[in-house]
């Protein structure tokens, strides 16, 4: 239980951050204030559909990249 | 559309299994600002609306996300894998477009030349035999090669997309006669996509008999884009139906409107 208080260091979108060790992606995105319906999430280059972003959770060296629809052509 | 019973312009463009009104595909991308975006997309009478996947900006998420200001129930959104230089990369940006949950189009870019931004058309074929695996309807940007478009037909496109002269350079149809060939070769939709850069570029486009037209910056960069989308969507419509009427064959040699007898004087 200790560890779900350790401080990890994950990579959002190219940017370092400070998370909690187990963290979910969903509270993630909520920290971030984003909608999980508006961003689509890539957690270590796997896709991670919606229903498992509450069970998806981060570790040491994670990479997550959050990407959504912009303008283009 | 303008002549009583006329069914050539009420006659649908069927892509992938759907079925579409307007032979006007419209860009989300350019414009200065988001209400201009949305009025330009409104006056072009366009349905298929493309959009660009991209990493969420963490500090302004809520002004780039087109999904704050196109709403999904209106257009059918055509996610592009703009940007994208091999076929793994696009085949990823793919995935997480179909991710975001609105249907299981691809708009398949592959470039090949930062410079030209013409597509790397190995890598599209590859990319599109994925995508296919995988249950896509792959629309694929490509140049205007026929052999190319054979085999994107053969990889099992949904529309094959030639350009009519590169991205955003509005150089307009530089050869009406590779768009045609495409057209008469293959038996899917073609959509020209790319390189329109007024009415009159449409128009002639549209003329050469394909199924229809995608476009972004001829809009977006016009100094009224929202009066240059009502431009493109009657020069689009006047295309199809002037092709549709069958034109009358081209001739070098002047031949009078008007009765010859009858003239005065004449014995």
């Amino acid at each position: 239980m200790e560890s779900h208080k350790l401080q990890i260091n994950v990579t959002v979108n190219g940017q370092a951050r400070s998370s909690q060790a187990g963290q979910s992606l969903d509270v993630l995105l909520r920290e971030l204030q984003l909608d999980s319906r508006m961003v689509v999430v890539e957690h270590n280059g796997v896709i991670v559909r919606r229903p498992d972003l509450v069970e998806t959770r981060l570790d040491e060296g994670d990479n997550v990249e959050l990407v959504h629809f912009v303008g283009g052509g | 559309m303008w002549v009583e019973g006329n069914e050539v312009l009420t006659n649908a463009l069927e892509i992938g299994g759907r079925s579409f009104q307007s032979r006007l595909m419209v860009g989300t991308g350019k414009y200065a600002d988001n209400p201009t975006m949305v009025q330009a997309i409104e006056a072009s009478g366009a349905q298929i609306v493309t959009v660009a996947v991209r990493r969420v900006n963490l500090d302004r998420s809520q002004d780039e996300n087109i999904l704050h200001h196109l709403s999904p129930d209106k257009f059918f959104l055509l996610a592009n894998t703009a940007g994208c230089y091999n076929a793994d990369e696009a085949v990823r940006y793919a995935r997480l477009a179909r991710e975001a949950g609105f249907n299981e189009f691809v708009k398949l870019e592959v470039i090949g030349d930062q410079k030209t931004l013409m597509p790397d058309v190995v890598g599209l074929v590859e990319a599109t035999k994925v995508l296919v695996t995988e249950g896509f309807q792959v629309m694929a940007y490509t140049n205007d090669d026929v052999v190319t478009a054979l085999r994107l037909e053969d990889a099992g496109c949904a529309a094959v997309m030639p350009l009519a002269s590169p991205i955003g350079s509005g150089l307009g149809l530089l050869n009406p006669y590779n768009i045609r060939t495409i057209k008469h070769r293959l038996s899917l939709p073609i959509i020209v996509d790319a390189g329109v850069g007024t009415a009159s570029d449409a128009c002639v486009t549209m003329e050469q008999g394909v199924d229809g037209i995608l476009m972004n910056t001829a809009i977006a960069a016009a100094s009224n884009p929202v009066a240059m989308a009502g431009a493109m969507k009657l020069a689009v419509e006047a295309g199809r139906l002037a092709f549709m009427s069958g034109p009358m064959p081209r001739k070098e040699v002047a031949k009078p409107s008007s009765p010859t007898k009858g003239m005065l004087d004449q014995t």
